[in-house]
């Protein structure tokens, strides 16, 4: 489906393993960046509001999309997972008294650590064993979340000092939003650089088949591990940021439910893609807003029966997963090549 | 010992529910690999609807289980026909999503019809006054859903066994291509499971319903449902019976138990999926289940 585009004749192995190939693409991609961090100067402190949750998804949905999308294994505990990171966070800053820049990969590494302790029993096994033993992990860490009370609070909750550097504290809506942007960036280098990799390609290859994997001398157990491992840590950066965004942390936050929306975010988005892990992310994180401004709307339009469409709001989002697995099965990833492949051609679509 | 013996009833009992619905959950996978999230649900709106038909429509129990279960085939039958059908062919991922979308359509439907309040069954299913068992006071939906939950599960071993549709759908689980090479309607076998899963839980639905009161709660009862069938083997029918009367048991003793000794509240919601982690670790493939062994 990828085009060409015309004079782009790749002549060396470093030419081939080019990320951004043009020079169209590189300043395409260096532009938006910069956009990235020019926008809050103009927009509204909502806008980059939301646009540090969408950051924050976006880290998330790397991470699942690591083990999911590349590795073939389900996880259905990212919100767990994102949960010890951001009390792990907050812990290693208030009792530990760490900075946050050393705060923010301990809490990444200890995630990655529980996690592997409900990765292991499933990685000698393919296929849905993961998913179930991920399912157990999601509701013991949340019975944790609410009853080991000296660490996470129990079902108060417990604050999330914000970051300092030197002087410099992190507490407004825009410096917040430069640290989540920065990491998200950087998860997005890596997650790209990962997959180029010898781990990355093994990934791929334990996913498209598992047998012929082990055959080339690829350890399936090692590799299964691995991704799962390196998906909790990138659980565990977003949550530590989102312990930081909201400057408190619940378990209410950490629920099944938002290991859903993190597993509908890369189907939506598109399986084993860098774009549609950050495509998913806009759109899981824009969709209950624009539900509930629509809903809201419409139980003003008609009152007697508010309840009736703000309950439907759950049943819409479930809808709308069902749609897109029925009708595009592939994710928006897919039609963004294909809009990209429909414009690089026009108006000569042969 | 007393108190124990009690556990043990009352745990028994849950895992025969645990049993009927893990049932449902291991004829879905069997015959059509489809990994079902929406077991609860199911489970949720079948007791809601008989709900509906005694205390809302005051139809005799007899006549309301029997609508209920028709209501629960047809129910079967339009999602796996618009929402299952579509889908197959497709990776194990997307199927599994489209299952908990489909829970979570089916739980939105259901409060927006019935609210969010814990609703009885009034006038109560079975009669209230308790009886004796070996010295402990039990009460009488406790025997009664046991005796309900033990006949379906032979009913439906021997419906296995036995029956050509049985036959079928068991030739149908072993190999999809071999079973419509043999002039079985695959398609049919894959509604009918459906059916039999979505009648087996809202029968589970409305007796647990009948036990503790129906909520929305009732939909993370099917999540609990895999600790028995990963215990039974994921694709064992026998497997899911003796996982769940087992899983039912631990559950209510561990919580029993260290309720007493340690104060711990609120573990029977988590017991069982530590249970979980624990097969897995020492016997992955369950009692029953078939150890996969793979050729090129």
């Amino acid at each position: 489906m990828s085009v060409a585009h015309c004079g782009d004749f790749r002549q060396t192995y470093k030419d081939d393993m080019l990320v951004l190939r043009t020079r169209f693409i590189r300043i395409a991609v260096g532009a938006f960046v910069l956009l990235l961090y020019l926008s809050p100067l103009v927009t509204s402190n909502y806008v980059t509001s939301t646009m540090t949750t969408i950051a924050i998804a976006v880290i998330g949905a790397l991470g699942i999309n690591v083990v999911t999308g590349f590795t073939g294994q389900i996880s259905l505990g990212q919100g767990a997972f994102m949960g010890v990171g951001a009390f792990a966070c907050s812990y290693f800053m208030r009792v530990v008294h760490m900075p946050f820049w050393l705060a923010m990969p301990m809490a990444g590494l200890t995630s990655a650590a529980v996690g592997m302790i409900f990765g292991l029993p499933s990685a000698r096994l393919k296929g849905l064993y993961l998913a179930i033993a991920t399912l157990a992990a999601q509701f013991i860490l949340q019975y944790v979340f609410m009853h080991l009370d000296a660490v996470t609070g129990g079902s108060n909750g417990i604050p999330s000092p914000p970051p300092e550097f030197g002087t410099f504290a992190f507490d407004g809506d825009r410096s917040k939003y430069y640290l989540t942007i920065t990491v998200a960036i950087a998860a997005v280098i890596f997650t790209t650089n990962l997959l180029r990799s010898r781990s990355g390609r093994a990934f791929i290859a334990v996913r498209d088949h598992h047998l012929s994997a082990e055959i080339m001398g690829v350890n399936l157990f090692k590799y299964r591990l691995l991704s799962f491992a390196v998906s909790a840590f990138y659980a565990g950066i977003a949550g530590s940021l989102w312990g930081m965004y909201t400057g408190y942390i619940s378990a209410e936050h950490f629920t099944i439910t938002e290991s859903i929306n993190y597993l509908a975010m890369i189907i939506i988005g598109g399986l084993g893609s860098v774009l549609g892990s950050i495509f998913g992310a806009i759109f899981m994180t824009l969709l209950p807003q624009a539900l509930t401004v629509g809903t809201g709307a419409l139980a003003d339009i008609f009152p007697k029966i508010g309840f009736l469409i703000m309950s439907f709001k759950d049943g819409v989002f479930g809808i709308i997963v069902i749609l897109f697995l029925i009708f595009e099965p592939d994710g928006l990833a897919h039609r963004w090549r294909m809009i990209k492949t429909y414009w690089k051609l026009y108006p000569f679509s042969y | 010992m007393e108190f124990y013996l009690q556990l043990v009833i009352s745990g028994l009992v849950l895992g025969s529910i645990y049993a009927l619905v893990a049932l449902g959950f291991a004829i879905i996978f069997k015959s059509t690999s489809v990994v079902n999230f929406a077991q609860g649900e199911l489970m949720m709106f079948g007791a809601y609807f008989c709900f509906s038909m005694v205390v809302q429509y005051k139809v005799p129990w007899i006549w309301a289980f029997l609508i209920t279960i028709l209501f629960s085939i047809a129910l079967a039958l339009v999602v796996e026909r618009l929402i299952l059908r579509p889908m197959i062919g497709e990776p194990v991922i997307s199927i599994i999503m489209v299952t908990i979308g489909l829970s979570s359509v089916l739980r939105s439907i259901v409060t927006a019809i019935w609210g969010t309040q814990i609703q009885v069954y009034d006038p109560p299913l079975f009669p209230e006054a308790t009886v004796n068992l070996i010295g402990v006071p039990t009460s009488q939906v406790y025997l009664w859903s046991f005796g309900l939950s033990a006949v379906l599960l032979a009913l439906f071993a021997v419906f296995f066994k036995y029956s050509k549709a049985g036959v079928a759908m068991r030739a149908t689980a072993f190999s999809n291509q071999v079973a419509l090479s043999m002039g079985i309607p695959v398609k049919n076998i894959f509604a009918l499971a459906w059916c039999i899963a979505s009648v087996v839980s809202a029968i589970g639905g409305i007796l647990i319903g009948s036990i503790n009161g129906i909520n929305v709660q009732l939909g993370h009862f099917g999540l609990k449902v895999f600790p028995a069938v990963i215990l039974g083997g994921l694709d064992s029918i026998p497997g899911a019976a003796i996982g769940g009367l087992i899983v039912g048991v631990l559950e209510n003793l561990s919580d029993g138990v260290l309720k007493t000794t340690f104060g711990l509240s609120g573990i029977k919601e988590v017991a069982p999926y530590v249970f979980l982690v624990i097969i897995l670790m020492i016997k992955p493939y369950g009692l029953f289940g078939k150890k996969e062994i793979e050729r090129i």
